[in-house]
């Protein structure tokens, strides 16, 4: 194994040990898990899941733990007008947070519950289970709307690199209904690190929309495992902007008949910036669907990946599934890196996927630009519509502009 | 429809027939002890009186084969393989024939009952061809043949009228004794000695293959053929198969197998290489129907083949045609590195699994030179409890601008008990570079069934038309003799998958 890698991964391993004692929670999870850390150690790009993501700069940055008091109120930046629940380096914090009626909110620092679908199989999961400290865990009882609610992640430190894993929960019961927006912004280097177990009971819509607006010297590690029962939805965006490397990590599974999975996302990069989307989607029971729209647009020197797997149990005939991935080159520098794949059990199915790659169509800049649009703005159009299929499906207005938004501001400010 | 007329007969006319190439012939050999070491390599290499540096250059790739492990990415299983438990070489014990008259006539009777008779005909037999059972091509005049038994070439056709023409075709041990020039210049610069585990392994112990060489300019008159057969017990076939194509010189070579029924289970680790210059064009065409193995996985070939082109030459092409309905498992991925400045690579592929057979196949398309093109059309079908997995790679390089790919996969799913899996690489370094990928899942449709038994036909023969139209367009890219041979073989292979 690559020794930087084993040497990020002895220092994890020495300080759990140095913490163990002091971590809230069930010692023997942690302890299975840092054992499972313990032999994995960081993914390599030998390892198949991370073939296109290298760890390495992570591996070598020595990250500190955050400080345990935070000094000043930070600079919230942008949101909508909800309810929101803020953590700074990772720890919850009741006084920045204004938690919504129709949601328990316990941090998981006063209540260590790990979940039950986190796998330590994956590895950064079992580095969060190993060294998490705090999250926070939302509950939302049967038959309740909850509305909408922003769980806003800041690091605004940014004078030496800090590391945290916060770990969260979002329990929906039967018939209940939530709007999460979820918002990481930040400064310096840094390493988010966060695993959320996302529980979605029959009948129950959740819809997770996540912008990721690190530093661009942080690392942004986020695993996410959902659940989905009968008849339920768990509807996800992701939109990543920010960090040096990103990697979102997405394990849906439809255990009910008549479940529904959207997974949305898209990539804006520049820079030597590096995005991974990676998302498991598992039929686990008949007439599910899931749904699929990735974009990446990459400029300079960046480098988009995204891994697609569907899996089609033997029992999950009738599924319906589909996955699209599309890339917009920008520079000659850029890359793209994509395996979407089909894991199909079961005959009764309809489950495509697609990928296309290229420049923007010159044709459709020409006709853009012989109706008087300038250049810059014809592009911006393009790439506006480009984004339009994948923003397309996320139906509260707040949220889309605040997407939309940042969308603008990283066109224009792009290098 | 004459082709689609043709497979209904056929799938009549084979009911229930199985597997027919699984006969074994009794024939003196000369057999290798079992087991591989430098001295096997060496017995090898001394047996085909080879030159000094084609040893060294077997002993570097033994050496690199003892170093490596054996892959396990691919989503296949079968219990860990016994590579001391092998024959490593068998011959016929007859030496080796100076013409088609001096080749063992039991050889020759085998041959004629796979349906490849090795006779130069005069006449035009389109007639005999049309009826045959065999996999390759049956005699037809336009067909040169070089027949390899297990470790040996035993017979190649129409070398003379081939040689007019200044086309090479023989066996490769003879190449490298008639060639050495040729055979030292192009032999493992597509496929290295260390490119993976198993094209280590058949570069240290290679036995026989075809040479081709196509000079400049030349279009090769008829079709070149190699028909391979394993019929040891306990050992394994690996061929080496080096065809080049000179400036503008195009052909079409067709490559066919089979090998008896037997329990336990036998390895087939072939390199090809293919190497096209400037202009030149290689169309290769496997129709693959090694023994499968029985109804419940028992017996059958471990196909694990690197086959591999370099169109190193501008506007050069390359087209992979494969119909793989054999081996109990298969792993081969026929790969084109598209280097010349507008060259072309294209990959064909049907492949069908039943009972217990896995199939990991596919292809990889490297982008390198400007304007480069490939094209992928992938038909998988699954029936019984078999496994079927296209896995590919289009890399596009920075230099290769105005690349272009298109990817189509298709799987079939015939019986809820079967797998199908899609796993495309998708790799772009250039803006200027075009990549479409493609993939569907589905079964062969109620309502499609419903018309077809409406109109009086049965489920299986409703099935086989539908499994054809599916794989029409794979079909069509294959050389007429070989696409009604093709249509049989789906229908045989599905047999008994439905109902």
């Amino acid at each position: 194994m690559n020794q930087s890698l084993r040497n990020g991964a002895d220092a994890y391993l020495a300080r759990y040990q140095g913490l163990r004692g002091r971590l809230p929670g069930d010692a023997a999870i942690r302890d299975a898990a840092a054992a499972a850390f313990s032999e994995g150690g960081l993914p390599s790009m030998r390892d198949e899941d991370w073939r296109y993501t290298s760890l390495r700069g992570l591996a070598e940055t020595d990250f500190q733990e955050p400080l345990s008091a935070v000094s000043t109120a930070p600079i919230l930046g942008e949101a909508i007008d909800a309810p929101r629940l803020v953590l700074v380096d990772g720890r919850y914090q009741p006084g920045l947070s204004t938690p919504p009626a129709g949601v328990t909110v316990t941090p998981f620092s006063e209540n260590p519950y790990f979940g039950r679908l986190p796998d330590i199989k994956c590895p950064m999961a079992a580095l969060n289970t190993m060294l998490a400290e705090d999250g926070v865990q939302l509950h939302v009882a049967a038959g309740v709307d909850a509305g909408t609610l922003v769980l806003l992640s800041l690091a605004p430190d940014g004078h030496r690199p800090i590391a945290f894993h916060p770990r969260h929960g979002i329990h929906l019961e039967a018939g209940a209904k939530l709007t999460v927006l979820e918002i990481s912004r930040g400064q310096g280097a840094y390493l988010h690190n966060a695993v959320t177990e996302a529980v979605v009971a029959s009948g129950a819509v959740l819809t997770h929309i996540r912008l990721q607006a690190e530093g661009p010297e942080a690392f942004h590690v986020n695993t996410t495992f959902a659940e989905v029962a009968e008849r339920g939805t768990y509807d996800a965006f992701v939109l990543t902007l920010g960090a040096r490397v990103a990697r979102t990590e997405i394990h849906a599974r439809l255990i009910g008949p008549h479940g529904m999975v959207h997974l949305n996302g898209a990539q804006l990069l520049g820079g030597q910036q590096h995005g991974d989307i990676t998302t498991v989607v598992a039929h686990d029971a008949p007439n599910c669907g899931s749904r699929q729209t990735i974009k990446n647009v990459l400029s300079d020197r960046s480098r988009g990946v995204f891994q697609g797997r569907i899996e089609v149990a033997r029992v999950a005939q009738k599924t319906d599934g589909y996955q699209m991935n599309q890339a917009l080159l920008l520079s000659p520098h850029a890359e793209i890196d994509c395996k979407p794949q089909l894991e199909i059990y079961a005959d009764d199915v309809k489950c495509s996927h697609g990928a296309t790659v290229g420049e923007l169509d010159a044709e459709q800049l020409f006709y853009l630009r012989s109706r008087g649009v300038p250049d810059a703005e014809a592009r911006a159009i393009l790439v506006r519509a480009f984004l339009a299929e994948a923003m397309d499906p996320i139906a509260h207005p707040g949220a889309r502009g605040l997407l939309e938004r940042a969308i603008e501001q990283w066109w224009e400010h792009r290098p | 429809m004459p082709a689609v007329t043709e497979t209904i007969d056929t799938v009549q006319s084979l009911t229930q027939s199985g597997y027919k190439w699984g006969f074994e012939t009794d024939i003196e050999m000369d057999i290798a002890p079992k087991g591989l070491t430098t001295d096997t390599v060496r017995m090898i290499s001394a047996k085909k009186g080879e030159p000094e540096w084609l040893l060294e250059w077997r002993l570097a790739a033994f050496a690199a084969w003892e170093a490596m492990v054996e892959p396990n990415w691919a989503k296949v299983g079968y219990p860990k393989i016994d590579y001391q438990d092998i024959h490593y070489y068998a011959a016929p014990k007859r030496p080796a024939p100076k013409s088609l008259d001096d080749v063992d006539p039991e050889l020759l009777a085998m041959y004629e009952k796979l349906g490849i008779p090795l006779k130069e005909r005069a006449v035009l037999a389109g007639v005999e061809g049309a009826g045959m059972e065999g996999v390759i091509g049956s005699g037809n005049p336009n067909i040169a043949i070089d027949a390899v038994f297990d470790s040996v070439s035993v017979a190649t056709t129409f070398r003379d009228t081939l040689a007019k023409s200044g086309v090479i075709f023989c066996p490769i041990s003879e190449a490298v004794r008639e060639h050495p020039e040729l055979v030292r210049k192009y032999l493992g610069t597509v496929v290295p000695v260390s490119d993976n585990y198993f094209a280590a392994l058949n570069s240290a112990v290679f036995t026989d293959g075809s040479f081709v060489f196509i000079p400049k300019g030349v279009r090769c008159p008829m079709e070149l053929s190699t028909y391979f057969r394993i019929n040891a017990k306990n050992s394994g076939q690996f061929e080496r198969t080096l065809i080049i194509a000179d400036d503008g010189a195009h052909v079409s070579y067709l490559e066919g197998c089979t090998a008896p029924m037997r329990d336990e289970n036998q390895l087939h680790a072939a390199v090809v290489e293919l190497v096209a210059l400037d202009d030149a064009q290689i169309k290769y065409s496997t129709v693959q129907n090694w023994y499968p193995g029985d109804a419940n996985g028992r017996g059958g070939i471990y196909n694990f083949v690197t086959k591999r082109a370099a169109c190193r030459g501008a506007r050069s092409k390359v087209s992979w045609t494969q119909v793989e309905t054999g081996s109990a498992i298969t792993w081969k991925y026929p790969s084109c590195i598209l280097q010349g400045e507008g060259s072309v690579g294209e990959f064909y592929s049907v492949a069908v699994t039943n009972n217990r057979q896995q199939a990991d196949t596919g292809t990889k398309m490297i982008h390198i030179g400007k304007n480069t093109r490939s094209t992928i059309v992938s038909k998988g079908i699954s029936a019984g409890r078999s496994d079927n997995t296209y896995r590919g790679l289009v890399r596009i390089l920075p230099r290769a601008s105005g690349a272009r790919n298109h990817t189509q996969c298709d799987s079939l799913l015939i019986g809820d008990q079967c797998g199908a899996h899609t796993v495309p690489y998708i790799e772009s370094r250039n803006p200027t570079a075009k990549v479409e990928h493609e993939a569907t899942t589905s079964k062969i449709a109620e309502d499609q069934l419903f018309y077809c038994r409406s109109r009086g036909l049965s489920e299986e023969d409703a099935v086989g038309l539908i499994v054809n139209g599916f794989c029409k367009e794979v079909l069509k890219e294959l050389p007429m003799e070989f696409a009604v041979e093709a249509q049989k073989l789906l229908a045989v292979s599905l047999e008994g998958s439905v109902g």
